[in-house]
């Protein structure tokens, strides 16, 4: 099968279960190759859950999981991330202990894909963050906020991703530096990586997005191109609680 | 009291340091990975000394029977950590009472094959005479055994912060999920760590067979003080470890010799204190 026609990832059925509480209700959505989704929705919808799903951190109970038409569904997450999905976690999530250049390299990995590119290594993320390369030998945990939130994207693009998860990348971050995230996630776009975004911030979310995924009480509630969903303020007002 | 007891104990201590540091770093290095105490790691200490006596009463080299009895304990510990403590994964109370089943199992086979009596080790020959200097003769082994345990500071230093692995063992410690999210294969990282735990134990307990001889309690005797090293100096921190080490054989000896009824006092106070004002130990990031 040839990666051609097949979707980036595709999400069928999903349930999830935090212990006892049922979370994830039936989730459906696929991400076609070089595009973005936009997986929205008010807070404890379920996105981050969903996104701890489909990096292996969280079990489903039922349902599949697809990258590029293999099963990845189940697996543990060290082997989902070396098959290519790469995570931008909420709260960031560094390695605090580490430095900023040992961040990047726990979690190098080679590029994969007949297609592939040049792939990312450690200088090609330090000049699309310079601020990193500045302070390569800072130790994590003593970054700003703004900071952290790039060596987190930069260790997820180390993973050489097929499919980038991002789970609110603005999230807590100064006006200027989240529209900075906003370049780099449109310049990772154009370069052709498909990307799920979840994101509080629906003004950016929108913006970037090609797609669509609204999630209400881990239900998926609409799905669509990004483009209607901006000027139908009926779907906005309702799922998205801005005004 | 005359000075040379203050210099005889402090040598003492720190040749005791440097043994708790061969049995500490590989229990704090698990500790802080896995997040379980390896009750199993004084027994682990013990076997090495009895698996030393046993090969040395056949004629060994020393420092060859030091490097093949860890070698034997080291893959024990890689067989705890692969089919037993790798099936109940995610069940850290089980984990830590099955390594305590498992102390208790070592104890007895020990006495079984080795009976109850006290087994002394004998140091190598060349190292048995004292070493005069400026008219003081002091304990040669001991001293060598000091500079072993720093040669394995040193090592240790090294793998851990200036290799990929090293760094991957500190993501682990720093946030474990997130270390299997980047896509380090953290389970082999267990076994690498039990393996080299159980290893360093086992040549511990050689080393320090001439210095404690091996005997059924020894096990006992050894996995409270790495407990006290470690929750002093942080888990998962080798310089908490060597801190933790020194500190700990300083209490120890100079407890023992100063006030023999309150040298568990003296070693358990500070732990205490410790535990109440730096949860996370001098050096650790893992909260116990």
């Amino acid at each position: 099968m040839t990666n051609f026609a097949t979707d980036a990832l595709d999400i069928a059925g999903i349930d999830a279960f935090y212990g006892d509480s049922h979370v994830l209700h039936g989730v459906s959505f696929t991400l076609r190759p070089g595009r973005l989704l936009g997986l929205l929705g008010r807070n404890g919808a379920g996105k981050t859950t969903c996104m701890n799903t489909i990096m292996g951190f969280l079990k489903p109970k039922q349902g599949s999981i697809s990258l590029f038409g293999e099963q990845v569904g189940g697996l543990a997450p060290d082997t989902i991330a070396r098959k290519g999905i790469c995570l931008v976690p909420q709260g960031r999530r560094m390695f605090r202990s580490l430095t900023v250049r040992e961040n990047l390299m726990v979690a190098a990995q080679r590029a994969r894909g007949p297609s592939g590119g040049p792939g990312w290594t450690m200088d090609r993320v330090f000049d699309l963050f310079p601020r990193l390369k500045e302070r390569h030998a800072q130790v994590a945990g003593s970054l700003s906020g703004g900071e952290q939130q790039m060596l987190a994207i930069g260790r997820a693009l180390m993973g050489n991703p097929r499919v980038l998860l991002m789970d609110e990348p603005s999230e807590g971050l100064a006006p200027q530096i989240v529209a900075e995230v906003g370049r780099i996630i449109a310049q990772l776009k154009a370069e052709g990586q498909s990307i799920v975004l979840v994101e509080q911030n629906i003004k950016l979310a929108l913006e970037l997005a090609d797609d669509v995924a609204i999630i209400n009480t881990g239900v998926v509630v609409h799905k669509g191109d990004a483009k209607a969903i901006k000027l139908d303020d009926a779907i906005v007002s309702q799922h998205l609680g801005v005004f | 009291m005359q000075w040379q007891f203050w210099i005889i104990q402090t040598l003492n201590s720190v040749a005791f340091g440097g043994l708790l540091f061969l049995l500490s770093s590989g229990f704090s290095l698990i500790f802080g990975l896995m997040r379980i105490p390896n009750l199993a790691h004084g027994a682990f200490f013990m076997l090495g000394a009895y698996f030393g006596y046993s090969l040395l009463a056949r004629g060994g080299n020393f420092w060859l029977v030091a490097l093949v009895a860890g070698l034997g304990v080291g893959l024990l510990g890689i067989a705890l950590e692969r089919f037993v403590l790798r099936q109940i994964s995610g069940n850290e109370q089980g984990q830590v009472l099955v390594t305590l089943g498992v102390s208790f199992i070592i104890a007895d086979i020990c006495l079984l094959a080795w009976t109850g009596d006290p087994m002394p080790l004998p140091a190598p020959q060349a190292l048995r005479r004292p070493l005069i200097i400026a008219g003081y003769a002091f304990p040669t082994y001991r001293l060598v055994v000091l500079v072993i345990a720093l040669v394995a500071a040193v090592g240790l230093y090294f793998l851990m912060e200036r290799t990929r692995i090293g760094a991957m063992i500190r993501a682990g410690v720093d946030d474990m999920e997130m270390a299997r999210g980047v896509g380090i294969p953290v389970s082999r990282l267990f076994t690498l760590v039990f393996l080299l735990g159980s290893t360093l134990a086992g040549i511990g307990g050689v080393l320090g067979g001439p210095i404690l001889n091996a005997y059924p309690g020894l096990d006992a005797d050894m996995l409270p003080l790495a407990l006290i090293v470690v929750i002093l100096g942080g888990a998962g921190s080798l310089l908490g470890a060597f801190v933790g080490s020194f500190a700990v054989g300083f209490l120890y000896n100079f407890g023992i010799a100063l006030a023999p009824d309150l040298a568990y006092f003296v070693l358990f106070l500070p732990m205490v204190l410790v535990l109440v004002f730096l949860p996370q130990g001098l050096f650790g990031r893992v909260q116990l």
